[in-house]
């Protein structure tokens, strides 16, 4: 399988607090790695470090080959690559559902306002929220916003998905839809890295999961390996708390 | 002309022998506040951004710090630092005759020179002071409104591959720009006020028709009270003018 992300050395400090501390990591095409640990551990960062979101202190990432941190790198054309969630949706309150969705495609891809909208229609289908195309988020739930978000992203076409704990702040009740729909992803072979405390979705979805804690990889492994058998003091003492 | 008295001490026939200088004043001091609330928005916006401005790597990072915040930090400090009077008067006096000189003006010199001088010099004095001050003003307003948005919209953006520019002009600015509706309107009002200060430099405005009107009569309460109702009546348009577009653009800010 090809390899669509290399991460190599991966450090990252804020002043003098070291929140990664050397990761390597590959993540190849269809891939759905799970990314989990304690608070703190630098598992968003290490996220946020793959589309550049935010700068490396040390290390490289490649993505398709490209490295994300070089300053000749056109790092709107990788990200426009790159589809992305966020833990708080972040969508755009002054615009509509559609206008949401169609705003980059229509910009960045040069897509027609008609051609937008059919494929904005198209994937709100398929989050189940067709009917809410000309609502402005603030008339959304959380559940439906994040599902907004996540057609959002979708809507660029992107060849990988990253999502940085996408349900965290949903109310226990719209859990199960956003993660329904991030299954149905993954099944249809997205690569995608999930940023998670979801351990059943873990468990189910992932291909691989990845145990981050003081700014390392500790471990990793096929779901079944992690949760079932951990080799890790570390690992054994992470999932004791939270499964 | 015969003596027009109301309530018995107001010279009615004072205003309306000169009501042509009172609505010329009164055009001209409307003339300079919508001219100077244009560009001092558009200088706002430029010097604002300008504050905000960041790059990541070297050579950029260093170029926007020394050649775009930092120049633009000073700019705002010696415009809101200095009154306002004293700036006019060292723009008129000392730096437009820099530029506009009839034997060595940097820009224009010559006969040409002395005309514009002439005819123009205290209006266009007054509009570049007025402009400076307020572009100042209205660049920390741009600033306050720019960094009250959330990180996480821009963001978003960033992540579909929107460029700064883009993000800016879509995403950002559109949001903060509701925030800063009711301090550019106290903006406005204040900028309206402040042009009265032109008349010091001969400027032709309400203020300076009061002054003749009040040096030809050596009466004070006309001239000075109907230019206040004047200046009373243009705020409160311009308040209504903020709020119906406050009604109008206010909507959808709720998160």
């Amino acid at each position: 399988m090809d390899e669509v992300i290399r991460v190599k050395g991966l450090t990252k400090q804020f002043g003098q607090n070291s929140v990664l501390r050397g990761i390597d990591c590959a993540i190849k095409a269809t891939e759905v790695v799970c990314v989990i640990g304690p608070s703190g551990s630098g598992k968003s960062t290490f996220l946020r470090c793959l589309n550049g979101l935010e700068d490396a202190s040390g290390g490289q990432i490649l993505v398709h080959g490209i490295p994300v941190h070089e300053p000749k790198t056109n790092i709107d054309a990788l990200r426009s690559e790159i589809g992305m969630v966020f833990q708080r949706f972040n969508l755009f309150p002054h615009k509509t559902v559609l206008e949401n969705i169609t705003l980059a495609p229509c910009k960045v891809r040069g897509l027609s306002p008609t051609q937008a909208r059919l494929r904005a229609s198209e994937l709100l289908e398929k989050v189940g929220l067709l009917e809410k195309i000309d609502a402005y988020p603030n008339q959304l739930s959380g559940g439906q916003q994040q599902r907004v978000a996540i057609a959002r992203a979708l809507a660029m076409q992107p060849r990988i998905m990253l999502f940085d704990e996408p349900t965290s702040a949903l109310d226990p009740e719209m859990v199960g839809e956003v993660l329904a729909v991030m299954q149905a992803l993954a099944e249809e072979g997205m690569t995608m890295v999930v940023v998670t405390h979801e351990m059943g979705f873990a468990r189910q979805v992932a291909d691989r999961v990845v145990f981050i804690d003081e700014g390392v990889i500790v471990e990793e492994g096929t779901p079944a390996a992690i949760f079932d058998t951990p080799q890790h003091d570390r690992t054994r003492r992470f999932l004791s708390k939270v499964l | 002309m015969e003596q027009v008295l109301w309530f018995g001490w107001f010279r009615a026939d004072i205003i309306s022998q000169y009501a042509g200088l009172f609505w010329r004043g009164l055009q001209m001091t409307v003339a300079v506040t919508l001219i100077c609330i244009v560009q001092g928005t558009a200088l706002g916006l430029a010097v604002g951004l300008a504050r905000v401005a960041e790059a990541r790597h070297a050579p950029a990072k260093q170029l926007c710090k020394y050649l775009l915040q930092w120049p633009a930090a000073v700019y705002v400090s010696f415009f809101r630092g200095t009154p306002l009077f004293v700036q006019i008067l060292l723009i008129h006096f000392a730096l437009l005759p820099l530029f506009i000189n009839p034997s060595d003006g940097l820009l224009i010199s010559g006969e040409s020179a002395r005309d514009l001088k002439q005819n123009y010099g205290a209006f266009l004095s007054g509009v570049v002071a007025l402009t400076l001050n307020s572009g100042a003003y209205i660049s920390e307003i741009f600033r306050a409104g720019i960094q009250s948005i959330d990180k996480g919209q821009v963001e978003a953006s960033r992540s579909l591959g929107m460029s700064f520019p883009r993000t800016m002009y879509h995403i950002v600015l559109p949001q903060a720009f509701r925030r800063m509706l009711p301090p550019l309107g106290n903006n406005a009002i204040s900028l309206l006020k402040d042009s009265s200060l032109i008349s010091a430099i001969g400027l032709a405005e309400l203020a300076y028709a009061a002054r003749t009107v009040a040096g030809a009569y050596s009466r004070y309460w006309e001239p000075y009270l109907t230019i206040s109702l004047m200046y009373w009546v243009l705020t409160l348009g311009l308040a209504y003018g903020v709020k119906q577009l406050e009604a109008r653009y206010g909507r959808g800010d709720s998160r």
